[in-house]
């Protein structure tokens, strides 16, 4: 409360009341009052904070009322005491007053001081005054609260006005800033805005990018989308799209963009304007065709490289249509090793360029690609060739290109090539295996002696691509046990006793069903798999060997084995220990084991590639001298090779078949014999099929025999059977 | 295109505002016709909405002095709405000049006038930010210089909560709060309801539309669903109650009936 009774005759706090009676009427007021006005206030107080809140405006009253001279002015400051406590609802008013009216003179009234008619006269008079109060009060308070509102809201709307400013300065210095072009245009293709970056793509000139309109930015290399994208997109119909994009520079030179178009729409959807997002990406593109060109071009001839012949090749074989055919020449240079190794690779080089020019000399017309796929290979492709003669013609005319030899260095080189040439239509094999084939038919062209053309012919691919897929399977083969041996006896010419067994590898295969050794053994020997091969025939050989000594077949003799070795095996560095291994871990006798090995690969060899046989040989293992006879039978060298036993071919003893035997072969044979007894070898002889032979071979002094006559290959139980033709002699 | 969340929200004054409405309701002139139109037809529907009002101040001074004779000095009035009379710093100043107030509110009318009222306070200041965005708030300039978050806070959530639908997840804001406040901290808190009081379910659904036409949405909750947002809290004595009823001051019996609306409960957090 801040408002005191100012006049000296009023009942101010230094004048004394009369206590008692009178203090008791001013609480008993109060509470009367607060019970009528509480429910109209709007304030915090709890009715008994309000009570006494409302004890010393009756006090005021009180004194207001007694003063002398009267003045109710100070009344007022009861008006606006009960404002500001928020009794501020139009209809505190009456409650105020009507408490007022009512009970002011009773409770807080002395009528000794005040006669009662002037005490109602003042009591309205104070009434006037509070309400006055009130209503001043009321007033300057909505006004203040009203003035104090207005600021704040405009405080608050200069603050995002600010806001709005900085997000705007903000997002123009990004827009300006940006190195990424920007422009923003009408959907009927005005543009209004550009950024800065954007200017500079165009060449610097505003006005001209901003003066034409949208769809006048027409480049001949535009995609074929961009267009109808950006129909879609001014329709409403999409919100962005991305494009790689050229336009024309006013210098005429030509601007690449990424370029990325949004659609920006109104609150409610509509679309509104758009923007446009330009990356200048000329150079990128410039550096990305040269990169392209070198990686699909060959560094040394400018020709097209393998990656783009198999693409082209890979697009002509996708043509559909019936009419879609193609041609391809696969052309590999003779001999180009020789060049390469004998005058060095420079010169190689100068070669490879000069072969490169006169082939594209070759080919001319659309449709037509020559490329160089490897060191010395080149290939040209032609699309829908008109009949065959249009690719052998081509193949011709390249041999012919080629004739005149090339001239390095002052030097003349010839050069001559081979070349297998495929044609057929589209869509029905891979690139990979047109390509092989015409690789097939081009060794055949080498194979019939070079410098020429051959066209494929599907039984050689097939030929070529058997033994192709054979080779391929070899590994899988040796890990699934597809391989398994059979034994053919071998017997003793003197009494018709099993001495022993060649081992035999057999291949079942899934599909082919049992194959030979001719049928796999030289394709192993090409790709080195005859080694662990060779390895398990050995090992399992062996393991048989000792199971039928264990078991005492062969009697006092045991039995022993023969197992073949390739070339390969032979010059294997493991050989030697690798067959101690082998035997030791069985506990086989050396004797017990014989190694065949061809006659070819033995005359062969030379001495350093001797020696392994040497040493086992010294160490008991018997060495034969498999198929003697086919080769050159060089009689002279059989005194150097660790040989034991020499293994007749059966081409000597086919004339002793007959009866009478020829009497030619039978000299033959007998000299052989009588020689290699000489040399201390035993004797062999294989394909022994009817009687009439064996009887002729005993008589010839042939140590032992292998042939049908006597048993077939077979499984290793049936070397332990009585051989029943030898038994009856 | 969206607005990006940085650009600045704009004031639209053509549309009522929930806390000048309630400055009309606890009898003030900080409102525009816009305000007390709505406000009038709330009223329409629920004449008690004025007395309601009034015993949520009641109740939040006297939450307010429950905290101070719990030693708590440090108070977070969430959904502050326009400083009208027996503000929080007042009442907690005039129980004790240790006293540190800090108001949240997301309306710019409203903070522009508590900055006003504030100007020259080093003992109270206000936060333009959402209880939606609790990490806004308790990141503040004003609350790290105010307020020692180590030490028990009483967070005030008065006539708030009925404001944020379930949707916007007040449970997960609230958890967020509850982690950050030190043990001892006090949880303030009034809910409308039509459960339990004299009021109808049919007319907290026409209140609720009334708000939903002027922006606002207003949640009922029950009894149940308002005790969940003590989860972590222990509520102190006498639970959760009508607002007259919680530590009353003097006798309930000449209360209007319309008063004992809503729940109001204090939590503390162990």
């Amino acid at each position: 409360m801040n408002t005191a009774p100012k006049d000296a005759d009023g009942p101010g706090a230094a004048r004394p009341h009369r206590p008692g009676p009178h203090s008791d009427g001013l609480r008993r007021f109060a509470t009367i009052w607060s019970r009528a006005v509480y429910p109209t206030t709007a304030t915090c107080m709890t009715r008994a904070e309000f009570e006494e809140h409302l004890v010393p405006l009756a006090e005021l009253l009180s004194r207001t009322l007694h003063a002398r001279p009267f003045d109710p002015v100070p009344a007022r400051a009861v008006g606006q005491e009960l404002v500001a406590a928020h009794c501020t609802a139009p209809e505190s008013l009456p409650q105020i007053l009507g408490v007022v009216d009512a009970y002011l003179l009773l409770y807080c009234s002395d009528p000794d001081r005040l006669p009662a008619e002037e005490g109602r006269a003042r009591c309205a008079r104070l009434q006037h005054a509070i309400a006055a109060g009130f209503a001043r009060a009321l007033q300057e308070r909505t006004r203040a609260e009203q003035e104090a509102l207005s600021r704040a809201a405009l405080k608050a709307q200069s603050e995002i006005e600010r806001a709005l400013h900085e997000s705007e300065t903000r997002f123009r210095a990004v827009f300006e800033g940006a190195t990424i072009g920007i422009g923003i245009g009408t959907l009927d293709g005005r543009v209004i805005e550009v950024n800065s970056a954007l200017t500079r793509m165009f060449g610097g000139n505003e006005e001209i990018v901003r003066d034409r309109r949208i769809t006048s930015w027409v480049h001949p290399d535009d995609g074929p989308t961009v267009w109808r994208l950006y129909d879609e997109l001014v329709r409403g119909e999409r919100d962005h799209f991305r494009a790689e994009k050229p336009y024309h520079r006013p210098d005429g030179t030509v601007l690449w963009t990424h370029l990325t178009v949004s659609l920006l729409r109104d609150p409610d959807g509509t679309p509104r304007l758009m923007l446009a997002l330009m990356e200048d990406i000329t150079e990128r593109r410039l550096l990305h065709l040269r990169l392209r060109y070198e990686a699909t071009h060959d560094a040394l001839t400018d020709l097209p490289n393998r990656t783009l012949f198999f693409e082209r090749l890979e697009q002509t074989l996708a043509r559909e249509g019936d009419a879609a055919r193609f041609g391809l020449c696969y052309l590999d240079l003779d001999g180009f090793k020789t060049v390469n190794d004998s005058l060095g690779h420079a010169v190689g080089d100068q070669l490879l360029v000069a072969v490169a020019e006169r082939l594209q000399n070759c080919v001319k017309g659309p449709g037509q690609l020559v490329a160089r796929i490897g060191g010395d290979e080149f290939v040209a492709l032609i699309n829908d060739p008109h009949s065959t003669r249009d690719i052998t013609d081509l193949a011709e005319r390249a041999l012919e290109a080629l004739s005149t030899p090339v001239l390095v260095d002052g030097r003349e080189l010839p050069v001559r090539a081979s070349i297998g040439i495929v044609e057929g239509p589209a869509g029905e094999r891979t690139a990979a295996e047109v390509l092989r084939s015409a690789d097939i038919t081009m060794y055949r062209a080498k194979a019939q002696g070079g410098n020429r053309y051959e066209l494929a012919d599907p039984d050689s691919d097939a030929r070529v691509i058997s033994r192709h897929s054979l080779t391929n399977r070899l590994p899988a083969a040796l890990e699934g046990h597809e391989f398994f041996i059979e034994y053919q006896p071998l017997v003793r010419m003197c009494d018709g006793g099993v001495e022993g067994a060649e081992a035999l590898v057999r291949w079942e295969h899934p599909r082919h069903g049992v194959l030979g050794p001719d049928r796999f053994i030289p394709l192993a020997e090409h790709t080195g798999l005859i080694v662990p091969l060779g390895r398990w025939v050995l090992e399992e050989a062996v393991r048989q060997a000792c199971e039928w000594q264990v078991r005492g077949i062969g009697g006092a003799r045991p039995l022993r084995v023969n197992v073949n070795l390739s070339p390969r095996q032979l010059s294997h560095p493991d050989l030697v220990s690798e067959t101690v291994a082998v035997l030791e871990n069985a506990g086989l006798p050396p004797e017990s084991l014989c190694l065949e090995v061809t006659e070819s690969a033995m005359i062969r060899a030379d001495d350093a590639e001797l020696k392994p046989l040497r040493q086992l040989a010294e160490l008991g293992v018997g060495i034969a001298l498999d198929d003697f006879g086919t080769g050159y039978s060089n009689l002279a060298s059989l005194r150097r090779l660790p040989a034991s036993t020499l293994k007749l071919d059966r081409s000597f003893t086919r004339g002793l078949q007959q009866h009478p035997a020829d009497p030619v072969d039978l000299k033959i044979v007998e000299g052989i014999v009588s020689l290699a007894h000489v040399l201390d070898l035993s004797v062999t002889v294989e394909g022994v099929e009817t009687a009439a032979q064996a009887a002729h071979l005993r008589e010839l002094g042939c140590d032992s025999a292998q042939g049908w006559y006597y048993a077939r290959p077979g499984p290793p139980e049936r070397v332990t059977v009585p051989l029943p033709l030898a038994a009856a002699q | 295109m969206e607005r990006p969340s940085w650009a600045p929200q704009g004031i639209d004054l053509s549309m009522p505002s929930v806390s000048r409405i309630y400055d009309y309701y606890l009898g003030g002139s900080h409102n525009f016709e816009v305000d007390r139109e709505a406000a009038r037809r709330a009223i329409e529907v629920f004449p008690g909405l004025p007395k309601l009002m009034q015993a949520n101040r009641a109740f939040m001074r006297r939450a307010v002095r429950y905290a101070v004779d719990r030693g708590i000095t440090q108070f977070l009035d969430i959904g502050s709405g326009i400083p009208t009379f027996g503000n929080v710093h007042e009442v907690a100043l005039a129980a004790t000049p240790e006293a540190r107030v800090v108001y949240v509110d997301n309306d710019p009318v409203a903070v522009a006038h508590s900055r006003a009222v504030l100007d020259g306070n080093d003992r109270a200041d206000i936060v333009a930010a959402d209880f939606r965005d609790p990490q806004a708030v308790l990141t503040s300039e004003p609350v790290g210089r105010l307020l020692d978050l180590d030490r028990p806070v009483a967070l005030l959530l008065v006539a708030l909560l009925h404001f944020i639908k379930d949707e916007e997840e007040p449970d997960k804001a609230l958890a967020e709060l509850r982690e950050r406040l030190a043990p001892g901290s006090l949880l303030v808190l009034t809910h409308a309801s039509t459960d339990g009081g004299p009021h109808t379910a049919r007319q907290g659904q026409e209140i609720s539309d009334v708000y939903k036409q002027v922006g606002s949405r207003l949640v009922m909750r029950s009894a149940a669903e308002v005790d969940r947002f003590f989860d972590g809290f222990e509520l102190v004595e006498p639970g959760l109650v009508a607002m007259p009823n919680w530590r009353p001051e003097g006798s309930t019996e000449h209360e209007d009936p319309v008063v004992f609306t809503g729940f109001a409960g204090v939590g503390r957090k162990a």
